[in-house]
């Protein structure tokens, strides 16, 4: 048995997840599970199922079948705006700033769900860049910024688990070092982390665990301790 | 008596008075129309159809009822409110996924519907409404006199405007609201229920449709054509200030309001096309609007 499996029960499970947009058929049984307090990437190429999968969870696909059970709750047939609330925080890859609010409304916008959140100046001192931006419309802020704002929303909600796509994509090496520490801080607070990443690289820095995806399931899965040994399936599955 | 630009002071004022009971009416009702719009994409036809709705509501209520004025500026909008409800639940909610057209036809069946509906009992002879006590008589401002009544319809759309405005642009509801508009996938996955949202924004919208009719009552009479007489219009305003812009809104319909006013004193063969020319002028250099942002 690979190294996390031995502990514990899974805050999130995923079996035989399958997703559909229209008439396409995206995922064909994904089966993972992220326990409590880990930080766990999802990784493989591009149209592997990778932000399906988190889209799945958040339920904002077009229709999924299988389970999908958080904290024993199963999530597929809950209505949609419930999911949140149940403690889930969705940082998408796009990152959703909006424009037409200024960053304190895109910081306040998510509501409370659960007790516990951080507050405004803990989410300062974890990304002091956003301090004194308040007034500046969402959409103005550095690619970097937006990013941590994204993530920073979301940690005021009292959410316990966080799903992260892809929150290195298209910043620069400095910029994805600062993200980097934040998601340790955050690991270290607790939080459960679900990531996306193209960047293995990066992941391999935060990560307990990697799943590898291919063609709308998981094909692997690969604890961080044994990745050096596995470099050569690794290169396989990313085709790098 | 001294006259401006060739014009004596008295109708001068008096169109421009005119205009900006016009432009009352042209703010609110497109306000509502570009509430409607950023939320839903639906081009909401059957607004001039519920703003008559709103000024019947009163009346019936007056005739059948005996309950006055006051009652009906809070009563008619939530009854007009609540139609739209029914209305987004059972009809109009069906379309999102479709088309925009789909909502634009659909609005405007049910705007002939309602029409036809008061056709049918009431004929197209307008019923009189008239000034609530408090209202009646006027001030005479030396340059001219204001109707109480007339004041008071100019005072109310711009609080009713302005309070709108800010209602959206600096509270968190309307944060809400302008993210939805943006984004309403996201806005759910942060756990915000947004079908109920996009339904009280359409409630919204219409109730000021309402309110517009209620006000409009004791001026033009109440009769099943005073919506599409002036829906066409407001469309025109719409347009000029920008499909969803709330602000562009209520300045255009202000604006045009006084700029019909001012065409009818200086060139009145124009006064009915001076909007629709304005349209097509605006159409031409931005075409999404006076305020709009380009999708």
């Amino acid at each position: 048995m690979p190294d996390g499996a031995t502990v514990k029960t899974a805050m999130l499970e995923v079996s035989d997840l399958q997703a559909f947009y229209g008439e396409s058929h995206v995922l064909h049984g994904v089966n993972l599970e992220v326990r409590q307090g880990e930080v766990v990437t999802l990784l493989g190429r591009n149209g592997a199922g990778k932000t399906t999968t988190m889209r799945s969870i958040m339920g904002i696909v077009g229709k999924r079948t299988g389970s999908i059970r958080f904290q024993g709750r199963e999530l597929i047939g809950m209505a949609q705006h419930n999911i949140p609330r149940l403690g889930i925080g969705y940082v998408p890859e796009e990152r959703g700033i909006f424009a037409s609010l200024n960053v304190d409304e895109n910081l306040t916008l998510p509501p409370v769900v659960k007790e516990g959140g951080m507050t405004v100046q803990q989410i300062y001192e974890l990304f002091p860049n956003l301090q004194g931006r308040g007034s500046t419309q969402g959409t103005r802020l550095s690619g970097g910024e937006q990013q941590m704002l994204a993530i920073a929303r979301i940690l005021r909600t009292g959410a316990s688990m966080i799903l992260l796509d892809e929150p290195t994509e298209g910043l620069a090496p400095v910029i994805i070092e600062q993200i980097g520490v934040a998601v340790r801080k955050l690991k270290q607070r607790g939080f459960t982390i679900l990531l996306v990443e193209q960047n293995f690289r990066f992941a391999a820095t935060i990560a307990d665990r990697h799943y590898m995806m291919e063609e709308g399931h998981v094909v692997d899965m690969i604890p961080n301790n044994q990745l050096a040994a596995n470099m050569e399936k690794l290169h396989t599955y990313l085709g790098v | 008596m001294s006259t401006i630009f060739g014009i004596p002071p008295q109708a001068l004022f008096g169109q421009l008075l005119l205009g900006l009971i016009n432009g009352s009416f042209y703010a609110l009702l497109s306000l509502g129309l570009a509430v409607i719009f950023g939320m839903l994409n639906v081009i909401n036809f059957a607004h001039g159809a519920l703003y008559m709705l709103g000024a019947f509501v009163a009346w019936l209520l007056l005739t059948m009822a005996g309950i006055g004025y006051w009652w009906a500026l809070l009563l008619a909008p939530l009854v007009v409110g609540a139609f739209g409800v029914l209305l987004e639940k059972t009809l109009l909610s069906r379309l999102y996924k479709l088309d925009h057209l789909y909502g634009l036809l659909l609005t405007f069946g049910l705007a002939l519907i309602v029409e036809g509906v008061f056709r049918h009992f009431y004929g197209v002879s307008g019923q009189p409404y008239p000034i609530p006590d408090l209202l009646r008589g006027g001030q005479n401002l030396g340059f001219m006199f204001l109707p109480n009544y007339r004041g008071w319809v100019v005072v109310a759309s711009l609080v009713v405007c302005l309070a709108t405005w800010y209602a959206i642009e600096r509270t968190k509801l309307g944060a809400y609201l302008r993210a939805a508009t943006e984004n309403p996938v996201l806005v759910q996955a942060f756990g915000i229920n947004v079908p109920l949202m996009i339904t009280a924004t359409y409630g919204f919208g219409v109730a000021l449709a309402g309110l517009a009719g209620v006000l409009a009552a004791p001026i033009y009479q109440v009769s099943p054509l005073m919506g599409s007489n002036l829906i066409i219009v407001v469309f025109a305003v719409v347009v000029i200030g920008g499909m969803g812009s709330i602000l562009g809104a209520v300045l255009t319909g202000y604006g045009l309001g006084l700029l019909e006013g001012l065409t009818k004193v200086f060139y009145p063969e124009a006064s009915n096309i001076v909007v629709f020319v304005i349209m097509a002028v605006v159409l031409l250099i931005k075409p999404a609007g006076l305020f709009g942002r380009e999708r």
